[in-house]
C-alpha cells in the first residue's frame, strides 16, 4: 500500500430525514494516514456525514467505498466492514454492564474469535497506553468522562480498525477534561492512524488535521489543509463561521 | 380474659385441628404457590418471545405478521377479565377434555402474566439508551448479536423489580381458582367456612398468609433493587 490509497470513498451521498435535507450531494475521498477534521454549525449535516460512513445512518441515496467496497450494497455484509472502522461517540456509549476490561474484549473474543488471555493482554497494552492500565476492572458508571472516552477509543482500538470515525468525541467534555482525550487522538494521529473527526475543538483542527473541511446544509463548503484554511479562508460563510469561534 | 382466651382456642381446635383440617390450609397453599411459580415461569417465557418480536418490530420493521399477533394478544389479555380468561380456558378450550385443573390454571394464568411481562421487558429494552445499540453495532456485532450480547442483559437489569411485583400481583390473583373447583389456599379457607359455619378463622387465617408470603416477597424485591442500584451508575 501506498500511502495514497483511498480508505474511504463517498459519491453522490444524500441523506433526508422526512424533510430536512441533512446531507446533500457529498462526494470525496479519505486517503490512508489522513487526519480529516469537519466544522460547521450545528445542523450541517457533519455528524450525519460521519454515522453514514459506517451506515450507523442509512444514506438516502448515493454511495460509500470503504476499501474498495460498496458497503451501501446490501449484498456486502456491514457488520464485516464495520470492525475495520472504529467509531467514538459523543457519549462515550460505554457498555454499562460490563467493567472496562470486558467493554474492550468483548468484540474482539465474541467476533475475531480471539481468546479472552490474547484479547486482555491486548487491551491492556491499550490501556496502559493511554494512562488508565489501573481502571481494567472499574465499571464505567465510576470513571470521568474524559476517562470513559479514552475508554471508547482504545475499546474501538481493541479491533485494530482501519479508519477512526470520531463524532464530536470532546462535546460532552468537562474543560478540564478535554485535553487528556485530545492527547489520545494526537497520538493516535501521530501513530498514522487515519481518522475523521468531527469536532469544535479548532485548536486540534489546526495542530493535527491533514485536512479540514467546513460543512454547512448537507454540503462541503471549503476543505484545505489546515494552515491555509484558517488563515485564507475563501468563503464568506466560513469566514463568518470563524470569526464566532474562534 | 381467660374465657376470651378460651373461646379463641377452643375455636382454633375446632376450625384447624379437629378432622385435620389444618389440611385444606396447607394443601391449598401448596396449590397456591405451584400455580403461582409455574404461571410466572410461563408468563416469562411468553412474555420474553413477545418483547423481543415487539422491539425487534419496532427498531427495525420486521415480522410484521408476528407483531400484529403479538399485539391481538396483549389487547385481548389485557383488555379482558382474568376471571373470564380462566373461565373460557376451562369450559370452553378445555371444556371437551378431562385434564388436571391445577394445568388449566398454570396456563390461564401463565397466558395472562405473559402479556404484562412482555410489556416489561419491552419498556426495559426501550429504556436502554440508544447509543449501547449503536456503539455494539459500530464495533461490528449484528442485530442479534448487538441484542443479546449488549441489550439484553442491561435491559433485564431495568426489568428485575417491576417483574418481582407481577410475581406479587400474580400470587393473589390465583385466589379466583376455587371457581373451577381448584382448592387453593382460599378455597380450602372457605371450605372449612362451610364445614364450622365460623368465618373469622380460616378466612382471617388464609389473609395472614397470603399477607405474610407477599411481605417476605416484597422484602426480596426491595434487596434486589438495592443491589441492582449499587452496581448501577
Amino acid at each position: 500500500m501506498t500511502t495514497n490509497d483511498v480508505i474511504i470513498k463517498t459519491q453522490e451521498l444524500q441523506k433526508y430525514f422526512g424533510d430536512v435535507h441533512a446531507l446533500d450531494g457529498v462526494d470525496t475521498e479519505i486517503k490512508k494516514g489522513e487526519v480529516v477534521v469537519v466544522i460547521g454549525p450545528s445542523g450541517s449535516g457533519k455528524s450525519t456525514f460521519l454515522r453514514c460512513l459506517n451506515l450507523l445512518e442509512q444514506p438516502t441515496g448515493g454511495k460509500v467505498f470503504f476499501e474498495g467496497v460498496d458497503i451501501t450494497n446490501p449484498k456486502n455484509d456491514i457488520n464485516l466492514h464495520r470492525q475495520k472502522m472504529g467509531m467514538v461517540f459523543q457519549h462515550f456509549n460505554l457498555f454499562h454492564h460490563k467493567n472496562v476490561l470486558d467493554n474492550m474484549t468483548l468484540a474482539p473474543i465474541k467476533l475475531l474469535k480471539m481468546s479472552k488471555e490474547d484479547a486482555e493482554k491486548r487491551a491492556m497494552i491499550l490501556l496502559e497506553r493511554v494512562g488508565l492500565a489501573e481502571k481494567a476492572d472499574s465499571y464505567p458508571s465510576k470513571l470521568s468522562g474524559g476517562q470513559k472516552q479514552r475508554i471508547a477509543i482504545v475499546r474501538a482500538l481493541c479491533m485494530d480498525p482501519d479508519v477512526m470515525l470520531f463524532d464530536e468525541p470532546t462535546s460532552a467534555l468537562d474543560p478540564e477534561t478535554v485535553g487528556e482525550v485530545l492527547d489520545v487522538m494526537k497520538d493516535l494521529a501521530k501513530g498514522g492512524m487515519t481518522m475523521v473527526v468531527v469536532t469544535h475543538e479548532m485548536g486540534f483542527a489546526r495542530e493535527v488535521g491533514t485536512r479540514v473541511i467546513f460543512m454547512d446544509e448537507g454540503k462541503f463548503i471549503e476543505e484545505a489543509p489546515p494552515k491555509e484554511f484558517f488563515s485564507n479562508p475563501e468563503h464568506a460563510r466560513l469566514r463568518d463561521f470563524l470569526s464566532k469561534v474562534i | 380474659m381467660a374465657e376470651w382466651w378460651a373461646d379463641i382456642v377452643g375455636r382454633f381446635i375446632h376450625n384447624f385441628i379437629a378432622e385435620d383440617r389444618w389440611r385444606y390450609m396447607l394443601d391449598g397453599l401448596g396449590v397456591t404457590l405451584l400455580v403461582t411459580v409455574c404461571a410466572v415461569v410461563l408468563g416469562t417465557a411468553i412474555g420474553f418471545v413477545v418483547s423481543i418480536i415487539r422491539s425487534t418490530h419496532d427498531k427495525t420493521g420486521r415480522m410484521k405478521i408476528a407483531n400484529a399477533i403479538c399485539k391481538v394478544y396483549l389487547t385481548v389479555i389485557r383488555g379482558t377479565p382474568i376471571m373470564l380468561q380462566l373461565l373460557i380456558i376451562y369450559f370452553v378450550i378445555f371444556g371437551a377434555v378431562t385434564i388436571d385443573k391445577r394445568i388449566v390454571a398454570i396456563i390461564a394464568f401463565g397466558v395472562n402474566s405473559g402479556a404484562y411481562v412482555a410489556e416489561i421487558f419491552r419498556a426495559g429494552i426501550m429504556s436502554v439508551d440508544k447509543g449501547q445499540f449503536e456503539a455494539g453495532r459500530s464495533l461490528g456485532f449484528n442485530y442479534t448479536q448487538t441484542m443479546t450480547n449488549i441489550i439484553m442483559p442491561q435491559a433485564f437489569k431495568n426489568s428485575v423489580p417491576p417483574l418481582a411485583n407481577e410475581l406479587i400481583v400474580l400470587l393473589k390473583e390465583t385466589a379466583i381458582v376455587g371457581y373451577i373447583a381448584l382448592q387453593d389456599l382460599t378455597k380450602g379457607a372457605d371450605i372449612i367456612r362451610g364445614r364450622t359455619f365460623d368465618p373469622f378463622m380460616p378466612l382471617i387465617a388464609a389473609a395472614i398468609i397470603y399477607l405474610i408470603i407477599v411481605m417476605i416477597m416484597s422484602k426480596g424485591v426491595s434487596i434486589l433493587e438495592r443491589r441492582l442500584r449499587r452496581s448501577d451508575h
